[in-house]
């Protein structure tokens, strides 16, 4: 086959024309225009956590597990209790069996039978996802399908989910999990299709004790954020820089 | 339990103390497989290089060898990350929807390229055999000859010239395209060790120098593996060749092996040296600085994994066959012996960066055990199993002995034909 130098030239540009042209159907956007496009939103969606409330009753867990649902009997969960014992001895016991869904109701830690008179403290610590501002399960996602709202909320597209883990191992916090039906990750999400309708998170609107309580930190009149703003709090695990939105009332050195 | 409920991880993974209840051991005995995997692509190319750019004229035999097999490794570089995706369908969205944030999403991008590069480089490297193949069997009786010429046409892709002057050109393009293919092939396993020192929730894998300790580690073992089944290949053609009773050229052949060997042992070693070397530097600074996670790390790695760590990585795989390749008078057994501990050795590096990262709790206060599926009893204990893992090292074997068949990277099989 003989190819002359302006037969080449006209192929070239004739192919490069045809196959441009179903690119023109996309639209280009500079990044100011895609901020415009999705505009700053009034809210910031965060959560406190009085743990000083907390009785460990797992009414949260099982209302969160029946809400998203997530299998009630797979040992997954988007929220879950842990039980904190800190005893004469300087030894801190944690447990957190299934989540802590059917409530902490024996003296038993892991088999353990501790003495109460061993015990210098004792409290339970509710955890969920801290929608981060700065979410490494958001960075290392490969395809995109996790993503953070412009109200902060960290969500998870299921339809795009390739199920590879990498978001699982991110998190400091252990939030993530695979969704035993949808075989793809998942993780709390402040129950967004509640709150994007006005209402509560399951979980705090079953909580009898207010250890639960969402906050909209753009609205400097939401009572929640009023505490949040003016009183100490504390979040989880700050050295990693993921800069969570979970503030903790009497959060204790112990908690992991 | 019904089968919905069957949480992913759950079946081999073993909790002790406290792990928060979503920890399990999501990254398995496949996310071993891949760096695995893939440090035998990069090193087997590394090695064929030495010969194509650097004119390591002992390493002629070998580096033709390597390349078409880090060819026949490069798919199985994939296959444990499909195996390993709750989603297999969506295996391409990576591509389609890359997320550049996200170490993974290079993956499609650096490992098409490879993928070019090798195969555009033995296509200029075979060029010339295609056609010759494409001539010689012209009007072979059978339609075995009549499939294989088709095939010989196609690989020429149209390109009969076999003039002196477009051969000089292909080895020309074969020898850019080797130079280009060295940082190509470093890029593509230091972004796998990218992948796990980037994860700033783990407190094992994260650390600046895992991408460097990956790309050293690769290229022991790609170069051993090299080493490994070109002895092997070598012996048993010489073998077959004696009991047909054509000693002479038996003997030739073993004389071009042991300069080949010799070479490809100096490189070895030298490499092993700067992945050990690093890896302790990694160990010294962790326990120096003993940072919050110290405590932990230590108990996992001086107690826990004691036995993988230090008997079966370092000294079974590391400094055994060191001593072995070191120590006069090396023998061809010997020099096996001490290629198969290398392999050992640095696939029990990869299960310790990859299972060991996961032995403790992100709480600190708790342990977690990877209990292998032997027998699989699901798909899932299949592929994240021991069987999975077979497959994945089997299947090299089976596409490089496909390959070959067209592409013959032994010289033997070359004069054959």
């Amino acid at each position: 086959m003989t190819c002359s130098r302006r037969d080449f030239l006209k192929e070239a540009v004739g192919g490069t024309l045809v196959s441009a042209l179903p690119l023109s159907a996309f639209v280009f956007i500079t990044t100011d225009e895609a901020k415009a496009a999705i505009a700053d939103s009034k809210v910031r969606w965060a959560f406190l956590v009085d743990t000083t409330k907390c009785v460990g009753c797992g009414l949260c867990v099982k209302a969160c597990k029946t809400e998203n649902e997530i299998p009630y009997d797979a040992a997954v969960t988007r929220t879950w209790v842990e039980r904190y014992v800190v005893t004469k001895d300087g030894q801190t016991h944690i447990d957190s069996p299934m989540g802590g869904r059917d409530g902490y109701t024996t003296d038993l830690i892991r088999d353990e039978e501790i003495e109460p008179e061993d015990i210098d403290k004792a409290f339970f610590v509710p955890k969920l996802c801290n929608q981060c501002d700065n979410p490494a399960c958001v960075q290392v996602c490969p395809v995109g399908a996790t993503y953070k709202t412009n109200d902060g909320i960290v969500l998870v597209d299921r339809d795009w989910c390739i199920g590879c883990g990498y978001c699982i191992m991110a998190c400091p916090y252990g939030v993530r999990f695979f969704h035993p039906e949808h075989k793809v990750a998942d993780k709390c999400n402040f129950c967004y299709h509640r709150i994007s309708k006005g209402m509560e998170p399951a979980c705090v609107e079953c909580c009898s004790f207010g250890a639960r309580r969402l906050a909209n930190l753009r609205d400097p009149d939401d009572p929640v954020t009023k505490i949040i703003t003016t009183e100490r709090v504390a979040v989880l695990k700050d050295e990693y820089g993921t800069k969570p939105h979970v503030f903790y009332i009497g959060l204790d050195a112990n908690v992991r | 339990m019904s089968e919905e409920l069957i949480v992913h991880g759950i079946e081999w993974t073993v909790k002790e103390l406290f792990v928060y209840p979503n920890e399990y051991i999501y990254w398995s005995i496949q996310i071993v497989m891949y760096p695995y995997m893939t440090g035998l692509v990069a090193g087997a190319f590394v090695l064929s290089s030495l010969y194509h750019v650097f004119g390591q004229k002992q390493l002629k035999e070998i580096a033709q060898f390597s390349l078409v097999f880090s060819l026949a490794l490069l798919p199985v570089a994939a296959l444990p990350l499909l195996l390993h995706l709750q989603q297999p369908t969506r295996a391409m969205e990576p591509l389609l929807t890359p997320h550049f944030t996200s170490a993974i999403a290079a993956f499609g991008i650096v490992f098409t390229a490879y993928a070019l590069i090798v195969l555009s480089e033995i296509w200029f490297v075979y060029r010339e055999y295609f056609v010759a193949q494409a001539h010689v069997l012209k009007g072979e009786p059978g339609l075995a000859n009549a499939m294989s010429r088709i095939v010989y046409r196609v690989l020429t892709i149209g390109a009969y010239d076999v003039s002196e002057e477009a051969l000089r050109v292909d080895k020309k393009a074969a020898t850019i395209l080797a130079a280009i293919g060295i940082p190509v092939a470093c890029f593509l396993h230091g972004y796998a060790g990218f992948i796990f020192g980037s994860v700033k929730a783990n407190a094992l894998w994260m650390s600046p120098l895992m991408p460097v300790i990956f790309i050293m580690s690769a290229v022991v073992s790609g170069i051993a593996l090299c080493m490994l089944t070109y002895i092997i290949i070598m012996e048993w053609q010489a073998f077959r060749r004696r009991r047909k009773g054509s000693g002479v050229e038996a003997s030739e052949i073993k004389g071009a092996e042991k300069e080949t060997i010799n070479q490809a042992t100096r490189y070895l070693l030298g490499f092993l040296i700067a992945a050990i070397s690093l890896e302790m530097l990694d160990l010294i600074f962790r326990g120096y600085t003993a940072m919050k996670s110290w405590d932990i790390l230590r108990s996992v790695m001086y107690g826990k994994d004691f036995v993988n760590i230090f008997v079966l990585q370092y000294t079974l795989g590391n400094l055994v066959p060191f001593v072995l390749l070191i120590l006069p008078g090396r023998t061809l057994k010997r020099t096996v012996l001490a290629l198969l501990l290398v392999l050992f050795g640095v696939f029990m590096m990869r299960w310790n960066v990859v299972i060991g990262g996961q032995a403790f709790s992100l709480s600190f206060s708790g342990y977690m055990h990877y209990e292998i599926p032997i027998i699989p009893h699901s798909l899932e204990t299949f592929k994240e199993g021991l069987f999975g893992a077979l497959t994945v090292i089997a299947t090299p074997f089976v596409l490089f002995w496909i390959i070959n068949k067209f592409v013959p990277s032994l010289r033997r099989d070359a004069h054959k034909s």
